[in-house]
């Protein structure tokens, strides 16, 4: 069951009974554009939060920065308590918090298999001396690829488990980036944009899987900028414009609150005029 | 060793750039190995001869010539020959294996996406670190059994054309593939060989002319025509001679 956020106030930086990811003072600035300066955010455990904002609002790169990919200006982050600013991706990725990415990064001449397999932790095989052994890790592969199957079963692409990744589409990309981070066990899935580019339908059960994740007990954190999208699944939606967390709080709060509309709309205007040209 | 030495500062640099650096660091230690101040150790730009004795002395195999029509090989070649063969078929043999393990997947990961990588919690860095260190202990290998060969060293044999004459060996016998490099060299040694003695004998017998190609010519004359075939190669067969056309279309992302 996703925890209770009913009793966190509705307001930037607000605390959560049990977060997962703490970010404090984080500052990325491009020369004079600062594109994310967020004083203080927590992401909390076991929830699906949206991370909303109109194009160029700094989502992706704060997704980046937290993972890992781009140095921050300052400022500090911590993963279920321990301080992870300054680590290397790849030892964030394997302390449990694993990334997509916007444009999606398979690997184009290798089966969706092995893009599969290629993701599991901690395989013997992968060590150099133990790699001309194959005995030591045969054994090793074949519950790899057991676990493989299971999880494109589940995102539908077992049909395509022996082709190669740069045939597929690119909904079918997405799917098999996100069923790929999941087969590195993590706590917590940043997946960066992962409804852009994918037909309705897809998309739709791409959210129930995120559902599903969440009710088995993972932490999900998603970047989209289509709110209608975010309304449906999300337990806790966090608005950014500018680089700064203008808004966040329980999805339907956060669609009424006059900054996220400004932040859509254009600071400095009236009331939203696409509402009232719908109420007619 | 060397490729350790190497590697932990050039692997932070892009590809292109990684290239680069060795081929420079190649030449540094040509002109190092070179220099009077060095002669002591490694004989200047005479180099070092006479010093496989032992494995000359090793040679199980009875002092005759033995071969077949134009091919010919004395005792001493023939054991050369054997030994380098062997260490050629064991070093297949790892590769291959290594190529099918985790290992290799993770190599190959690297080679199509180095972000994708990292996100799934590898170290792009120490795979990096750790395969070429692996190519320079065998590239050094096939260095040693070169000296083995002709009984000498000089630091100027290992000049950096001799790094593009790899280069187009590997493209010759098809990137990626295990056996590439093996029928890539033995392809590239024999269209040298060949179109050399066909030149020369062409020449003596007068069918080319002199205002043409002289017999001296001959030498650089060779190498173009193999830039040529290496040009009608990438025109006609991208993937080299052992590898996948499917595999090298999908390269766009």
């Amino acid at each position: 069951m996703p925890a209770d956020l009913s009793a966190v106030l509705a307001e930037p930086g607000a605390a959560k009974p049990d977060p997962l990811l703490v970010i404090d003072g984080l500052r990325r600035s491009f020369g004079g554009l600062i594109a994310v300066d967020v004083g203080h955010l927590e992401i909390q455990r076991g929830v699906i939060t949206a991370l909303i904002g109109p194009n160029g609002a700094g989502k992706s790169t704060l997704f980046n920065v937290i993972s890992g990919f781009e140095k921050p200006t300052e400022g500090h982050w911590s993963f279920a308590g321990k301080p992870i600013a300054g680590l290397a991706a790849h030892r964030i990725a394997r302390g449990g918090l694993v990334r997509t990415f916007q444009l999606t990064r398979t690997l184009g001449r290798m089966t969706v298999l092995d893009n599969m397999r290629l993701a599991a932790p901690g395989q013997r095989g992968e060590r150099l001396p133990l790699a001309l052994l194959p005995p030591l890790w045969l054994a090793g592969e074949r519950a790899i690829t057991a676990r493989a199957d299971e999880l494109l079963e589940r995102f539908r692409l077992s049909h395509l488990r022996d082709e190669y990744a740069g045939t597929l589409s690119g909904g079918q990309r997405k799917l098999l980036e996100m069923a790929r981070a999941l087969l590195t066990d993590p706590v917590m899935v940043l997946l960066d944009e992962p409804m852009s580019g994918v037909n309705p339908a897809l998309a739709e059960s791409l959210l129930e899987h995120l559902s599903d994740l969440r009710d088995e007990g993972m932490t999900v954190c998603f970047v989209e900028h289509d709110m209608d999208v975010v309304m449906g699944v999300s337990d806790w939606v966090v608005c950014m414009a500018d680089g700064e967390v203008v808004a966040e709080g329980p999805p339907a709060t956060v669609a009424q609150n006059p900054s996220v509309i400004d932040a859509y709309l254009g600071a400095r205007r009236g009331a939203p005029p696409a509402r009232e040209i719908d109420e007619e | 060793m060397l490729a350790l030495l190497l590697g932990l500062p050039a692997l932070r640099l892009r590809a292109e750039y990684l290239a680069i650096s060795t081929i420079a660091a190649g030449e540094i230690l040509r002109l190092f190995y070179r220099s009077s101040w060095a002669e002591p150790v490694t004989g200047g730009v005479f180099g070092l001869q006479r010093f496989a004795t032992a494995f000359y002395q090793a040679n199980p195999i009875p002092r005759d010539t033995y071969g077949f029509w134009l091919v010919q090989f004395n005792s001493r070649d023939l054991w050369a020959l054997a030994v380098a063969w062997a260490v050629v078929l064991v070093l297949c043999g790892v590769i291959a294996v290594l190529v099918r393990s985790p290992w290799g997947r993770v190599l190959r990961s690297i080679r199509e996406d180095e972000d994708a990588v990292r996100s799934l919690g590898k170290s792009v860095y120490s795979y990096k670190l750790q395969s070429l260190v692996l190519g320079g202990a065998i590239g050094a290998m096939g260095g040693m059994m070169l000296a083995i060969s002709t009984q000498s060293v000089n630091p100027d044999s290992y000049d950096p054309v001799v790094t593009f004459f790899l280069y187009t060996l590997l493209v010759l016998g098809g990137a990626g593939r295990v056996l590439g490099p093996v029928i890539g060299s033995i392809l590239f040694w024999a269209v040298l060989t060949v179109v050399d003695s066909a030149l020369r004998q062409a020449i003596t017998a007068g069918h080319i002319p002199e205002s043409v190609l002289t017999a001296p010519e001959v030498g650089a004359a060779r190498f173009a025509l193999v830039g040529l075939g290496l040009m009608l190669l990438m025109i006609f067969r991208p993937q080299g001679l052992l590898g996948s056309r499917r595999e090298m279309l999908l390269d766009a992302r």
